[in-house]
């Protein structure tokens, strides 16, 4: 099987894996990063959110060797070494999780929302949200840590 | 690599740490206290039962409670134990949360038989089955406590007092914390029940009824909060079934061959109605499953179009032969023979998923002498807590070990171990490797255990002052109480009432979602009001004031939910609100503010409210997010979502076909009003659901004039009505 290097949460990964596996499968699988979750593998329901090179991708579709040198890829787990990156922080503050399943994916979202447009108004938080699904029906207190991690918010305690 | 080994790890801290374990059990264990020092006493206790403990004190103050229900977002990991800890004077800071083991008869509560017990994780039972369990076990916990403190300075026990993990002897100005009690800790030869006086006074409660910040949410936003799927072990392989779309279907399998050739294949097994498929990784199992190449049976579901269905339904309806009779009150057919005014509906629901977010997976190794198993699974438990594994093992159920871990959405879902039990039987054809087993999105959706389609036929009988003196209700479809749930209308005062389930048989498979019965059936029962209402030009509050006459907890939260609602208030243009109500457990009245936009037939539902009475409230903010989940999840299934049969075959496969609401269609605030109650707690996950149907229905005949009675409620159906 072919050997692929990613760049992950800012640390090179050799992976020895079959052309076409997708990132999702290597991340969690093969490398053990599990907070990146699993649920439609056809792009629509976000729970495999992450950043490349800071854009959110949904990793269920990304075939491993469709990277380039270079890209880096980052996972819940390279977001904060704390779990206390402002968008965490705001989400425990909102108690916005139920079953939690999706909310990693939620959240790596979020981040990239906030990094492009820190004071989004409500219907640019639902419009760039729109491709993450939530069955537990969280979305209201989602909106509401987003709000609360914008910037022009009160700051988080 | 991350394992769960949380059982053996407990084990481990068990032999090494200077802490007690405070085995307080319950059905015939006695309570006994071990030093962790002692080692060979603890591995004695742990032999007889092991982990019998509701709660673990270190030296160092640290507090371990286990919680015995599942936690699929309802937030079991935080209202348990904080009855726990409430009732033990525990400093909550220094308390930890751990899943119990799956042993009924340690953990389990009361089941719905009187005396028996459960560890099951449905019906919205968590808080109810638990809070006494939960109390009495705190309140004990405290008492050995304070036994041994006054042991220990050899003074009355009447003398002491607890406070946020110390005891106290005010007279001499003593304090021991819980953790220097460690040492001295004593058990008392007989562990006393509590009565309800003897528990700590509410309004010296310091958790219950406070905001808690709940116990799993940093792991569930750092990405370690560890799902079952999540799992992975040494030597682990993948395991993946193709089912088909044809319930009861069986296949034959015609490229065995080629499929064992492939690369990472390991085996081919053929079950009754699948063919499951092992392999050293998860790309390689997923790889073989899309070749394989089967032809599968006619099944009871060929030739059923589900449809096509209400015609059949309808015919049922008009028989003059009776089902299985549920409610029988009154005299209903005096009733409409003497009615002023008889009011006869016909309302309809398709089939609905239950789309949890995490698809179904375990993982599972059995014993290279097949003669134990260790279980991962997220499971809503059930009256097996070994989830069947035993029986279809033959292993005895002592030697299979459960490890609990986080559900990626229920819903009732997983409250049916199918996946379990799958699982099982690849783990014994690759023993001893441990076997992860998923189901791909599309076999969630097609092999799906659905909320049953329906057709429910209502007559109703007014007197000649407008009141209602009967209501006849018959549902016809399959699955028993998985569509007769709800039906009975214990807080309307209607004198004559009927109730009866009349059976029908297709084939595909069932099985309670979210609010069951009561989700079809009280949008039946709230929008036949609301049409009479209409009819009579009644205001559909009033018409309801009077109907809960008998009820005043219920009249409660319809008073409550008209004042937040501002019901009487001025209108936006092209806007209307609707009312309903619905008991589950707690009561709730709900009301929406929905508008339609006249071209596509889309509703948007602006706001909603809704007033609750569930008793004690053990923590506000987490029932609030059950209102907020459980309203969304319904205008989810009303709004959009539908699963179809055509000749026996689900229709749909993924997200892109069966439709979940999205952020872009959430109200802008869901506003609830809890009513302030002494009664003990009622389950609050299902009560929210069942009341949107029927809330936008009645928004949409106040709105519009015209009545919506077939779920979902899609634009196409919408501009159906309005322009019929």
């Amino acid at each position: 099987m072919p050997l692929f290097t990613l760049n992950i949460n800012n640390k090179e990964h050799r992976i020895d894996v079959a052309k076409g596996t997708s990132l999702l499968w290597v991340l969690r699988e093969h490398l053990g990063l599990t907070g990146t979750k699993y649920s439609c593998g056809i792009a629509q329901c976000g729970a495999c959110t992450v950043h490349i090179d800071n854009a959110p991708m949904k990793a269920c579709v990304l075939p491993i060797d469709s990277f380039a040198d270079g890209q880096r890829i980052t996972t819940i787990e390279g977001l904060s070494e704390k779990g206390d990156h402002p968008v965490q922080k705001a989400w425990i503050e909102a108690q916005a999780p139920q079953c939690g399943y999706c909310q990693s994916g939620q959240i790596m979202q979020a981040v990239a929302l906030l990094e492009e447009n820190p004071n989004p108004t409500r219907e640019e938080i639902k419009e760039y949200m729109n491709g993450i699904l939530c069955r537990c029906g969280t979305y209201l207190r989602i909106v509401k840590a987003i709000e609360l991690a914008a910037e022009n918010k009160t700051p988080i305690t | 690599m991350k394992t769960a080994t949380k059982h053996s790890s407990r084990r481990e801290f068990l032999k090494t740490s200077s802490g007690v374990a405070l085995f307080i059990g319950v059905s015939g264990i006695l309570p006994q206290l071990v030093s962790c020092k002692k080692t060979d006493k603890v591995r004695a206790q742990l032999a007889k039962h092991e982990l019998t403990a509701w709660v673990r004190i270190t030296e160092e103050g640290e507090i371990t409670i286990y919680n015995p229900a599942a936690e699929m977002g309802q937030g079991s990991m935080t209202s348990l134990p904080v009855l726990f800890a409430e009732e033990m004077d525990a400093d909550w800071s220094k308390v930890k949360v751990e899943f119990s083991p799956q042993e009924v008869e340690i953990y389990g509560s009361e089941g719905w038989a009187p005396g028996s017990k459960l560890m099951f994780t449905v019906g919205s039972r968590t808080t109810k089955s638990n809070y006494p369990v939960m109390r009495k076990a705190g309140a004990q916990a405290r008492h050995v406590l304070m036994y041994s403190a006054a042991k220990h300075w050899n003074v009355p026990i009447s003398e002491l007092t607890t406070a946020n993990s110390n005891v106290i002897h005010e007279p001499t100005h003593r304090e021991l914390s819980y953790g220097a009690l460690v040492p001295f800790l004593k058990m008392p030869d007989i562990l006393p029940d509590f009565t309800e006086d003897q528990y700590k006074n509410p309004k010296d409660y310091k958790l219950v009824g406070k905001r808690i910040p709940r116990t799993e949410i940093p792991v569930k936003v750092n990405g370690t909060a560890q799902f079952a799927i999540d799992i992975r072990l040494p030597n682990m392989v993948y395991g993946v079934l193709e089912r088909g779309n044809l319930h009861g279907s069986q296949p034959t399998l015609n490229n065995q061959t080629e499929i064992l050739a492939l690369e990472g294949v390991l085996k081919v097994i053929p079950f009754d109605y699948a063919i499951g498929i092992t392999a050293t990784t998860l790309e390689a199992a997923l790889n073989a499953k899309k070749r394989l190449k089967i032809d599968w049976s006619e099944s009871q579901a060929t030739g059923y179009n589900s449809q096509e269905i209400y015609h059949d339904y309808e015919k049922i309806a008009d028989s003059k032969k009776n089902g299985k009779i549920i409610t029988e009150q009154g005299d209903v057919k005096k009733a409409m023979r003497t009615a002023a005014k008889t009011y006869r509906t016909d309302f309809k629901n398709d089939y609905v998923y239950h789309a949890q977010m995490e698809p179904l997976n375990a993982v599972i190794q059995v014993s290279a002498y097949f003669n134990s198993a260790e279980v991962w699974v997220g499971s809503q438990q059930g009256t097996d807590t070994k989830l069947g594994v035993p029986k279809l093992l033959n292993i005895a159920p002592e030697n299979v070990n459960v490890h609990l871990q986080y559900l990626g959405g229920g819903f009732g879902r997983r409250s049916m171990n199918d996946f379990v039990e799958e699982c099982a039987l690849l783990a014994k054809e690759m023993a001893p490797r441990p076997v992860k087993l998923i189901w791909t999105r599309e076999d969630d959706v097609t092999h799906g255990a659905f909320r049953p389609l329906t057709l429910q036929r209502l007559t109703a009988s007014t007197d000649k002052d407008g009141a209602i003196t009967g209501l006849s209700h018959f549902v016809i479809g399959d699955g028993g109480n998985l569509v007769a749930s709800g039906i009975k209308n214990h807080h309307y005062n209607i004198p004559n009432q009927w109730a009866e389930w009349r059976e029908t048989s297709h084939g595909v498979r069932l099985k309670h979602w979210r609010s069951v019965g009561h989700g079809t059936n009280k949008f039946a029962i709230e929008c036949l009001l609301d049409e009479i209402a209409m009819d009579q030009g009644a205001d559909p509050i009033e018409l309801r004031r009077k109907l809960m006459v008998k009820s005043p907890r219920a009249l409660a939260t319809l008073e409550k939910a008209t004042e937040i609602s501002d019901w009487n208030g001025p209108e936006k243009a092209g806007r209307a609100k609707g009312v309903a109500f619905a008991e589950h457990g707690s009561l709730g009245t709900g009301v929406c503010e929905i508008s339609v936009d006249q071209k596509t037939g889309k509703i948007k539902v602006h706001r909603f409210w809704v007033a609750l009475d569930a008793g004690v409230i053990v923590q506000p903010d987490n029932v609030k997010a059950q209102m907020e989940g459980g309203l969304i999840m319904g205008m989810s299934s009303v709004l959009k979502e539908q699963i179809t049969i055509v000749d026996g075959r689900v229709q749909q496969s993924n997200f892109d076909d069966y439709q979940l609401l999205r952020m872009e269609d959430i109200p802008e605030s869901i506003e609830t009003a809890l009513i302030p109650s002494t009664s003990i707690p009622e389950g609050v996950g299902e009560t929210a659901t069942p009341l949107v149907a029927c809330a936008i229905a009645n928004a949409f005949l106040r709105l519009t004039g015209k009545p919506l009675r077939h779920l979902p409620f899609t634009p196409e159906r919408v501009l159906a009505v309005l322009n019929g």
